[in-house]
Parts: structure tokens; C-alpha cells; sequence
């Protein structure tokens, strides 16, 4: 599964201006007794069915009836400070805004053709009652989270280059039990910055690719090329000479050489490290719970646990945010990864390690993928929270 | 997530977005980009219109909807298990699931169509978008399995079981897979268009998630039987026609008698008053060798005119059968014919409303249809008349020789819900 790791529009500026009402609660949108709040968006206008709202989270419903792509933006009293903001929205097409307000005047703008001051007009929030209940999130927690994720990526793809300097050495010496115990154990930095890693779209497909993902006549290399020549198949296959071992190795470790420079100069977002998180789980869901990943050797659950280890270190990352916003949705979601590990642990053998995966029965794969969507689920919704 | 009890959701729900409402706009925006301001307010005017072959049931009322409601053309059933061991999280679902079943039935989005952020992934999953209601009914059921599981009384509930609620007993040559029957909970989704009933199973296992988990699932592709005077008899994949003795909305007396459990019938469970009990019984049919049968045999082994549906007796479809009527073997209709063994004056008077559907399932591994009828019916008392009913067809009917239950699964299905309340109150309060 390759995804891109594409900075969420409004992350990626507005947080360090505290921009995106990030410095705002969060509660679910309403949207008053009329509906949203209607903005046309043309190349002259900029029409905002309301000038006076109650507080409480606002919604706006952005049309855009011009020919230029238009965006929206909130703006505090002093037209400058980002509260919300809508971007990219094409010629013809509508989104929404939700925005937590407190009452305050504040100015609204479109920009048709993304450019200049846009079209203002003043804007007032009242107070309407409503216990808004608002938290501060700290701008030192925005950064924290962003930092610490920044160090721990860094901090597994320099264990991912050792542990697969190990792995590789035991692989081309022809010392296979080594080799083989090494496999799952090394491969999990992989999987714990597996969003990360595979955003890198040129390495992700030398470097992770199953024999299922070839395309007619594409070479294969990387993880799991060694993986079937460590744990062939009883028939038709014809193991890697001493020999032939050396190039498949060699172009494993310069990859992940180069993948860990990458890796050093890469900032995250706090909605990168939300959609991370998320990202995480559904490379569970997708290929692990099925044992589609080590088809050979069978230590899916070392990857499983990998990827719910780099998730959790998002989550736990973002937690100050998202408890400031929702602190429901964040209690739920700890204690979703609580289930989820208690039931992964009961698969632990004396080493430290898991059991093969071919002998996770069919009933027991159904209760890890249960606990996997019941986790998702809420994960999912985890970013928009905070983001609000 | 565990769904959350957000009391502003019902008032919201109420002037909530209707998925035509809500397409006509995005719709027409596309249109105003091209056409100018005009067309916007002409496409507007247009959408607020609402649509007048959209087909609603009420979902709130004394019964549940899905039962007496005409049956409708297709079905998403599915069953699930409870996850959690919170009585309070199941609660929380279920008002969820009452407030989405209410929405998606009226029309509306999951959610109330609530605008979120665009980083938040939307509360409705979207198929059903500019689709008419077409006729959606939910109906939820709780399984024995709820009140007691493996000798533990997992949400206190054990005092309030039904004595009817018991896992259905093994029939003769019954072949059920245990990854098709049974379940915690029961949904029967309804509707006229595939896609409306999916979307309704979708989002309520979406809801779900953390609380319940799905155990299986059956897609019903063509309804088996009429639960109305108004409808005509459906065919079953035998080719014949299919329900035509049965029970029917317009038959109150009868439903009484039959389909709604009365206040008197049970003291532990008068929580379950004004309900009933659905049985489903996934029955395979072995449609090739059905297909080689001769017409002489099919006509026998069903006891019916397959063309008209008339009883082999005489007449028209709906003529009562003379059992009595002799013919040049012995009775006209057979000693072992369906017709004459599931018949209401050879079960003690008993009578069901059968609301079963068509299916295929693709192909087995032999090539061969997997396809049959998905039976539900409903009944006031599943163990003191339909179990001695399922009985004798299944050790008698010589139908069984182109019959296997491969499925099998009981639940009670609560009263309906009023305003404000959920379905299945009545039990946890």
C-alpha cells in the first residue's frame, strides 16, 4: 500500500500561526437552526448569508461561482490571524468550514485566484450562551508533538539501517537461523514509519514489495524477495546462490541507507501525524490481518505490532491536543489501543516474540481484526478533531 | 467509537439533510458554473421539491416497521455479536442505531448531514447519496445469546429472557454452519433498492465498531413472499409461487394471534409486548437437480400448480387445498407434499408471516448455484409452533431432497420505538 504523506492544506501554514482554531476546542459542528452559513465565492464577491452569529463551532458552506479556484479564510480582528481556513476549492464546487468561535469580531475573505487580501467584509460572533468550554492548547504542545514525532521517526530509521546491517550480514554469510530471526525483528523500524517510509514513492517499491505486487516482468528485490529465500516453498523455487545473495543485499541496505538520510530533514505536521496514525492501522487492516504481508515466513504479528507501536506513538504524541479538543474521542481511543494490545500480547511466546500467524485460527484473526476496526474507527476521526 | 447519546442529534435529525436535498445541491452548483446565477435558483427551486415517487415507512410506532410493511424487493441482513462487556455502551448503540435508523429511513444522512471538518472523514458513508428512501425498513432483534452466554449473564439481562428465546434445536437434516447462524443482535434492512438496504447495514456496522462486530451476513436479491392483499405472490427459485397462504397486514386478528406477543404471554418478557420473534433459516436449494426434475414430480413435491399456484385440488391460486380430494394414487395433494405438511390444519392452526427472500451467493467450489431462500418469518411463539412445524417439514417434506438449512438464527424483536425513545428500551430499563 503506498500512500503519500501530502500535508493537509490547512496544517501545513496554519499551525504555526496557530491558524485552523488549533488553539480552539472542539466539540461536533453545529450548525445553528438556518444551516450553515452560505458564502459565494465569485470573482468580484464575496457574499456571506450572515454579517452576526451566535458563538459556539460555525459552519460555512463555501460555493465557489467563479471561473479561478477560490479559497476561504476566518480572519481574527485583526485580519491577520488565521482562525479557519478552506483552500483549493475549484470552480463550481462547494466545502465546508467548521470552525470553533468564540464570540469577538472576526473578518471573513475569499481569495478567487488564491492571491492577494481577498475580499473582506467584518464578521461578529455574539455570545450566545452556549458553554463553549473552550481549552487552550498550548503552541508548545504543537510543537512538542511535532518535534517528538520528527526524533522518533529519525530514531527508527537509524535502528532500521543497523538491525538490517545485522539482518543482512547473518543473510549473506549463509547463516539462515540467525537471518531468519533477525527478519521480523528488524523489519519492524520499517513498519513503525511504515507511512512515512512508503511516502517515498521510488524506494517504497524496492524495498517492501511482495511478490504479489509485481508487475509482469519487474525485477524483485528487497525485504520480501529475502524473505521466500529464507523460507522457500517446498517446490518451484530455486534457492539465491551464495553468490546471487550479494546483490539483493547490497541494493537493500543502500536503499534503506538512503531512505534514512531522507528521513533526517523531514518535518511532520500535527494532521500528518493524525493521518499517520490512521495510516497505520489501515496497513493492519489491509495486509497483516490477512497474513498477505509475510506470506513465507509467517511473523505478520511482528509487523502487526509494529505498525500498532508507530500509531500509538502518534497518538500519544497528539494526546495534549486532542484531549484539549475532545478528551471523549482521546480516553477512547487509549483505551482501544489498551484492547488491542492485551489481545495481541496472548500471542507472545518466552522470547519477546510472536507465534507464526499460520497458526492464528480463523475466529481468533476475526477477534484482532474487531479490535483492529474498533480502534480505527475512532482513530479516524482523530485528526479532524484536532484540526478543528 | 462508542456512540454517543448527543441529545441535539434527534432535534437535528429532524431538519436534517435529505440525501436528494443534499445532492440536488451539489448537483447544481456544477450547473451554475456553466449556466450562471440563473440556474442556480432554478435548480434550487427544483430541489426543494420532494421527490413523489419516494416510497417512506414510518420508523416510529408500535410495532417496528419491516414486518407487516409490504415486503420490499431486497434485503441486507446481518448479525452481530456483542464485543463489549458494558451494559452502558450497549445502550449507547442502540440509541445510536435508533437515531441513525430513523434518519437513513427518513431519507436523511448519518449524522444529520452535519457539516465536519474537512480532515474528519463524513459520517455518512455517501452511497446512498440522490437515491429515494425506496421503501427502507430497519428492524433490530436481540438473540438468545444476549441474555445468557456460555452460563454467564453478561449485561444482567438473564431474568428478562423470554422462555421462547432458545437457540432453535437441530432439525433433521439440518447441515448449519455455524459462521451463518445465530448472533448477539439482528438488523433487517429492507428496500426497494439494493444499494439503500447495503447502505443501512454499512453505516450501522460503521456505529458500531468498539461495541459490536458483525458475525455474518445474507443479500436477499427478491422477496419470497407478500405480506400484503396488495402485492402480488412472488416466485421462490423452485419456480413456484411463494407465500400465497400467508399472513397478511390486512389480517389484524391473525397478526394478533400469531405475529405480536401479547402482555399475557410471558411475565419475565412483557418488555417484549407489542413484539415478536424473527426466525431465519438459510435454506440452499439444489437447483440443478431440481431443474432435471420432471414437472409431474416438481407439481407433486410442492403440491401447487406451478403456473397459477393453484392448490393440485383445483382452482386458483388462492382456493383452499382439499386435502380430502382423492385422485387415482390416493389424495390428490400427497401425504409428504410441502403445501399439505406446512399447512395451518396439519400444524395445530399454526399460521407465520413469512417474509423470506431469494438468494445467490455466487457459485460453490463444484460449480454448482449456491442459491436458495433465505426464510424469515415472524411468529408470536417460535418454540410451541414453529419448531414443531420445522420438524415435521424437515423429517417429512419431500421437498428436503432439494433442501439444506445451512443457516439457522432466532431473535426477539423488540416494540417499536416513539419519539424519543430506542429500540429495545423497554428491556433495559
Amino acid at each position: 500500500m503506498k500512500k503519500s504523506l501530502v500535508p493537509l492544506a490547512c496544517s501545513a501554514i496554519a499551525l504555526s500561526l496557530g491558524g485552523c482554531g488549533l488553539t480552539e476546542a472542539n466539540a461536533p459542528a453545529s450548525t445553528g437552526e438556518d444551516g450553515p452559513i452560505t458564502v459565494t465565492s465569485t470573482a468580484e464577491n464575496c457574499d456571506v448569508s450572515a454579517t452576526e452569529v451566535g458563538s459556539g463551532n460555525l459552519a460555512f458552506r463555501v460555493s465557489n461561482e467563479g471561473d479561478e479556484v477560490t479559497e476561504f479564510y476566518l480572519y481574527g480582528s485583526d485580519g491577520l490571524r488565521i482562525v479557519g481556513e478552506i483552500e483549493n476549492i475549484g470552480p463550481g464546487l462547494t466545502r465546508d468550514l467548521v470552525v470553533r468561535a468564540p464570540a469577538g469580531e472576526y473578518v471573513t475573505a475569499c481569495k478567487p485566484g488564491m492571491q492577494g487580501e481577498g475580499i473582506r467584509s467584518a464578521f461578529t460572533v455574539t455570545e450566545s450562551g452556549e458553554d463553549l468550554s473552550v481549552q487552550g492548547v498550548d503552541e508548545a504542545d504543537i510543537t512538542a508533538a511535532e518535534t517528538q514525532y520528527g526524533a522518533y521517526v529519525r530514531d527508527q530509521g537509524q535502528e532500521l539501517v543497523d538491525a538490517t546491517e545485522a539482518f543482512l550480514a547473518a543473510y549473506t554469510a549463509g547463516d539462515d537461523d540467525k537471518a531468519r530471526s533477525l527478519y521480523p525483528t528488524a523489519r519492524q523500524h520499517w513498519e513503525r514509519i511504515e507511512t512515512v517510509a512508503e511516502s517515498f514513492g521510488d524506494l517504497d517499491p524496492k524495498m517492501d514489495l511482495r511478490e504479489a505486487d509485481l508487475e509482469p516482468g519487474q525485477e524483485w528485490t528487497g525485504w520480501h524477495r529475502i524473505e521466500k529465500d529464507l523460507w522457500p516453498p517446498a517446490s518451484g523455487y530455486e534457492p539465491l546462490s551464495a553468490q546471487a545473495r550479494e546483490p539483493v543485499a547490497a541494493d537493500l541496505m543502500s536503499n534503506t541507507e538512503l531512505l534514512n538520510e531522507r528521513l533526517q530533514d523531514q518535518t511532520y505536521t500535527v494532521s500528518d501525524i493524525g493521518n499517520g496514525a490512521k495510516g497505520l492501522l489501515d496497513e493492519v487492516a489491509a495486509g497483516k490481518i490477512t497474513g498477505e504481508e509475510d506470506i513465507w515466513s509467517h511473523t505478520d504479528l511482528y509487523d502487526f505490532q509494529a505498525n500498532v507501536d508507530g500509531a500509538r506513538v502518534a497518538y500519544e504524541g497528539v494526546k495534549p491536543l486532542l484531549d484539549a479538543k475532545d478528551e471523549a474521542l482521546s480516553e477512547e481511543i487509549g483505551t482501544r489501543f489498551d484492547t488491542l494490545q492485551e489481545l495481541l500480547d496472548q500471542y507472545r511466546t518466552d522470547d519477546g516474540g510472536f507465534v507464526f500467524y499460520d497458526t492464528v485460527g480463523a475466529s481468533e484473526r476475526k477477534e484482532l481484526s474487531d479490535a483492529v476496526n474498533a480502534l480505527g474507527e475512532p482513530l479516524s476521526k482523530m485528526t479532524g478533531a484536532i484540526i478543528l | 467509537m462508542t456512540p454517543k447519546r448527543d441529545d441535539d442529534r434527534t432535534g437535528r435529525a429532524q431538519g436534517g439533510v435529505s440525501r436528494r436535498g443534499l445532492f440536488g445541491a451539489v448537483g447544481v452548483t456544477a450547473i451554475a458554473g456553466a449556466s450562471g446565477v440563473a440556474g442556480w435558483g432554478v435548480a434550487h427551486a427544483q430541489e426543494d421539491k420532494p421527490s413523489t415517487t419516494a416510497l417512506r415507512y414510518p420508523f416510529h410506532g408500535e410495532h417496528q416497521a419491516g414486518i407487516v410493511t409490504p415486503a420490499q424487493d431486497r434485503l441486507h441482513f446481518a448479525a452481530f455479536d456483542v464485543t463489549t462487556d458494558s451494559r452502558d455502551a450497549l445502550v449507547e448503540l442502540l440509541r445510536a442505531w435508533t437515531d441513525a435508523a430513523a434518519a437513513m429511513t427518513a431519507g436523511e444522512l448519518v449524522g444529520a448531514g452535519s457539516p465536519l471538518p474537512y480532515d474528519a472523514p463524513p459520517d455518512d458513508t455517501g452511497e446512498a447519496l440522490g437515491l429515494d428512501t425506496a421503501g427502507l425498513t430497519i428492524t433490530i432483534g436481540f438473540g438468545p445469546s444476549l441474555f445468557e452466554k456460555d452460563g454467564v449473564d453478561r449485561f444482567g439481562l438473564r431474568d428478562r429472557q423470554p422462555r421462547e428465546l432458545r437457540r432453535l434445536p437441530h432439525f433433521p437434516a439440518d447441515n448449519l454452519d455455524e459462521a451463518r447462524s445465530d448472533g448477539d443482535l439482528c438488523v433487517q434492512a429492507c428496500a426497494n433498492d439494493p444499494q439503500v438496504a447495503v447502505h443501512a447495514i454499512r453505516n450501522l456496522a460503521r456505529i458500531g465498531f468498539g461495541t459490536v462486530a458483525m458475525r455474518w451476513a445474507q443479500l436477499g436479491f427478491g422477496r419470497t413472499s407478500s405480506t400484503s392483499t396488495a402485492q402480488a405472490t412472488p416466485r421462490n427459485l423452485f419456480g413456484f409461487k411463494d407465500g400465497t397462504s400467508n399472513l397478511k397486514a390486512e389480517e389484524p386478528e391473525d397478526l394478533a394471534d400469531f405475529v405480536w406477543v401479547q402482555e399475557a404471554d410471558d411475565p419475565a418478557a412483557s418488555w417484549l409486548t407489542g413484539g415478536s420473534y424473527l426466525v431465519a433459516r438459510r435454506i440452499s436449494m439444489r437447483i440443478e437437480t431440481w431443474d432435471r426434475t420432471s414437472l409431474r414430480e416438481q407439481e407433486t413435491l410442492i403440491g401447487r400448480d406451478r403456473v397459477d399456484g393453484a392448490p393440485l385440488s383445483g382452482g386458483t391460486e388462492f382456493s383452499e387445498p382439499d386435502f380430502a380430494l382423492a385422485g387415482r394414487d390416493g389424495p390428490i395433494i400427497p401425504m409428504d407434499s410441502h403445501v399439505r405438511l406446512a399447512h395451518p390444519t396439519h400444524n395445530n392452526g399454526t399460521k407465520m408471516l413469512r417474509r423470506g427472500y431469494n438468494f445467490t451467493d455466487g457459485a460453490d467450489a463444484l460449480g454448482r448455484l449456491d442459491a436458495g431462500l433465505f426464510f424469515i418469518a415472524f411468529v408470536r411463539e417460535p418454540q410451541s409452533r414453529y419448531v414443531p412445524l420445522q420438524t415435521t417439514l424437515s423429517r417429512d417434506d419431500a421437498l428436503m431432497e432439494y433442501l439444506e438449512h445451512t443457516g439457522s438464527g432466532l431473535w426477539a424483536i423488540p416494540p417499536g420505538a416513539t419519539e424519543g425513545t430506542y429500540l429495545g428500551q423497554s428491556l433495559f430499563a
